[in-house]
């Protein structure tokens, strides 16, 4: 049988000795959409760190694999050449670089640890264009510094034409609607929404059903102090949105 | 008190030998500036870490070796090709301080400008020199001026005349070279006068590996209403000592701009000295230095508002690796007279190591009472956050690492202005910042 994409056994996570993952298990196939949803400090942002390989996390326990291989041995340029893609909560302005520019060298340095050639920027700017249009992106950002001075909006919409560009097989995008007017949430939600496909898994973190309207997800995975509590499918969201999460902590306790 | 004799009583002999055989030892004017100065010298002795000025920096291995000056020496073109820029008008080569012609690259300057050696002009034009020469770079405070206008005789002389725009640059290329330890004072004067334009980069680098102390003195004139961008090149080699001092005389709405790349050498001090003395004028002091081992660089700032409605701004960037040691010394001084001045200092600092260390410090001496002065330093470590962000999108770490520091290290490159010169100098910064890259990163963790 084919291994999954992601398998995440018993997983535990602390940060500077504080527990914050104390036994995730997740499979993650090819084609699917998951949801992961949870409160505040529940250690969402962790496990989607952990998994694009950020040092100052600390694996306690547990394994995870990507297509069968030891995902937590990799470094993050590594797990990046696996195919992992991290969309972050918080995307980091980096002063001195342009956007593109960055987005050519990431380009690049991916298709060489693959063995391909570079691309050229003649190559790059036809493709990189027709994300640009997707995504409803100015082109006056590309010339700009890395996130520096994006607005909210246009600093998650990088993040998903970094998505788009980089073309990854396990998407994991940590609240990318968070603060997301409606306009620029379909945006996003479209430039996601052409990303899915049989080769590709994406894991959307949020608090939000309102990207699920246009998301729907395979799966919906409740993450609450460290553990997840509960899966289902797409009804689960809903059924959240009405109780919210103290239903569910109290049937952990329960369990 | 101890006087440079007792501390180093090599110099009386060196100066005897000098004075009699030095170019323009006729002149009476010249001989009377030489011996003042020395006399100035042997007075105040090599400067202390009592000396205010010199409290980070240690100069007692200059004060103890017995440098001897140095012979013109000679060199192969193919020895200085790797050093000459594409696109200049000319390139002026000085060997151990002197001009050599025969190395050097003129051709036919644009008309209103003359470029040569300073010993040239002492035999066939004096007065102009003598207008001149000294009458900015004061060795009354400051020791290695005092011993750079003792020793004095040859370096650069570039004299733009009134009204002309150089379309080239002006390259003034400084080879060292020593088996034993040798000493060269450099004396250079840039006269720009009013209403023209030009750029001169002034580029000190080293052959063999002897120790060296290169004392170079830069007397830069801007006239009225002129522009000038004048770059400084600091990449000799590891042996070397380099004490350089460029003063600039800015005349009314004059715009200057000085950029100083200091990359290479054992111990420097990279002194800036604009003197702001006509109303309007503007000048960028823009630097970037980056040391690794056990290099010094000093970077001794004194930017003198005389006149009103002038605007200053200084920024410096360090980046310190290894047990390099960094200091920026950013003083302001704004005279009685000079309401409304805009003055601006700004000091960065990255340290990639543990053992690196830098100093820092402003210094604002305000006398008058309508003026803007802000001045800010910071000193951080390489940005963990953008570094995983970069990983965690295919870029291995050293090449993360590596667009990092190009890219704090382009702060500096991109006030310079666009060209060529900025493009060489932007490969040169790219070609030594890429060094530091693999610097500092934890061992390889095994996984089994
Ligand atoms: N360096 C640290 N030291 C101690 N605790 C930490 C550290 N970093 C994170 N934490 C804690 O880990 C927990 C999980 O944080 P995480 O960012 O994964 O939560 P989250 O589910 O993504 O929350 P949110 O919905 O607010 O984004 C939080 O309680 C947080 O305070
Ligand atoms: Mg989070």
């Amino acid at each position: 049988m084919k291994s999954p994409l992601l398998e995440i056994r018993n997983l535990h996570v602390s940060v500077d000795r504080h527990q914050i993952l104390k036994g995730i298990d997740l499979q993650v196939n090819a084609g699917e959409v998951h949801s992961i949803m949870g409160p505040n400090g529940s250690g969402k942002s962790t496990l989607a760190q952990v998994l694009s390989r950020r040092d100052a996390y600390e694996v306690n326990s547990g394994e995870a694999l990507l297509n069968g291989e030891d995902l937590l041995a990799m470094k993050p340029e590594e797990a990046a050449w696996a195919g992992v893609f991290l969309a972050f909560q918080y995307p980091v302005e980096v002063p001195g670089i342009s956007n593109a520019y960055f987005l050519r060298t990431a380009v690049n340095a991916m298709r060489k640890a693959r063995g391909l050639e570079e691309m050229s920027a003649m190559e790059f700017l036809p493709m990189f264009r027709e994300k640009l249009r997707l995504l409803e992106m100015d082109d006056k950002l590309m010339n700009r510094s890395v996130n520096e001075g994006f607005s909210g909006g246009e600093k998650k919409r990088n993040e998903i034409l970094q998505m788009a560009v980089l073309e990854p097989k396990l998407a994991i995008l940590d609240e990318t609607d968070s603060g997301l007017d409606i306009d620029a949430l379909r945006v996003v939600a479209k430039g996601i929404n052409a990303m899915r496909g049989p080769e590709r898994a994406i894991v959307v973190v949020t608090h939000y059903q309102r990207l699920l309207d246009y998301i729907v997800p395979d799966f919906v995975h409740v993450l609450v102090d460290g553990r997840i509590v509960r899966s289902g499918g797409p009804e689960l969201a809903r059924e959240l949105e009405e109780t919210g999460y103290g239903s569910m902590e109290a049937s952990t306790s329960a369990a | 008190m101890t006087t440079a004799i007792e501390t180093a009583p090599h110099y009386l002999e060196r100066f005897a030998e000098f004075e009699n055989g030095a170019a323009g030892r006729e002149l009476a004017w010249l001989r009377e500036s030489r011996r003042a100065a020395f006399a100035r010298f042997c007075a105040a002795g090599f400067p202390t870490a009592h000396d205010e000025d010199w409290r980070f920096t240690d100069v007692s291995a200059i004060r103890k070796t017995n440098f001897r000056l140095a012979e013109r020496g000679s060199v192969s073109r193919e020895q200085i090709r790797p050093w000459l820029m594409q696109d200049v008008g000319c390139t002026l080569v000085f060997l151990n301080g002197r001009f050599a012609r025969d190395l050097s690259v003129i051709g036919e300057m644009q008309a209103g400008a003359t470029a040569g050696g300073l010993a040239e002009a002492l035999e066939n034009d004096a007065g102009f020199v003598e207008q001149h020469m000294g009458h900015y770079a004061d060795p009354s405070h400051d020791s290695f001026c005092a011993l750079n206008t003792a020793f004095a005789e040859d370096g650069a002389l570039v004299h733009i005349s009134r009204g002309t725009i150089m379309e080239e640059t002006i390259h003034l290329l400084f080879v060292s070279t020593a088996e034993t330890p040798v000493m060269n004072h450099p004396r250079n004067l840039i006269v720009v006068e009013a209403e023209s334009e030009c750029t001169v980069v002034e580029e000190y680098v080293s052959l063999g590996g002897g120790s060296i102390f290169c004392n170079a003195v830069t007397e830069l004139v801007a006239g009225e209403n002129s522009a000038v961008s004048h770059y400084r090149i600091e990449r000799e080699q590891a042996r070397t000592y380099n004490i350089s001092t460029l003063r600039i005389q800015q005349e009314r709405s004059s715009n200057v701009a000085s950029h100083s790349l200091l990359m290479g050498g054992a111990l420097v001090r990279n002194n800036v000295h604009p003197v702001l003395a006509g109303e309007g004028g503007e000048c960028l002091i823009n630097g970037l230095f980056v040391g690794s081992e056990d290099q010094h660089l000093d970077n001794y700032m004194v930017v003198e508002h005389a006149s009103p409605h002038c605007g200053s701004r200084q920024f410096y960037n360090g980046i310190l690796d290894g047990h390099a040691r960094g200091v920026f010394h950013g003083r302001i001084i704004v005279h009685k007279a000079a309401q409304k001045t805009d003055a601006k200092q700004t000091n960065r600092n990255l340290l990639l190591s543990d053992d690196a260390r830098i100093d820092t410090k402003p210094q604002l001496e305000i006398h008058a009472d309508d003026v803007k002065c802000t001045h800010g330093a910071t000193i951080g470590q390489m940005d963990e956050e953008a570094l995983f962000y970069l990983r965690s999108r295919g870029i291995d770490e050293v090449s993360a690492r590596g667009l990092l520091l190009r890219a704090f290290a382009g702060e500096c490159t991109a006030r310079m202005k666009e060209g060529t010169v900025r493009a060489r100098m932007e490969e040169l910064v790219r070609r030594y910042v890429k060094q530091f890259a693999g610097t500092g990163l934890p061992r390889e963790t095994s996984h089994e």
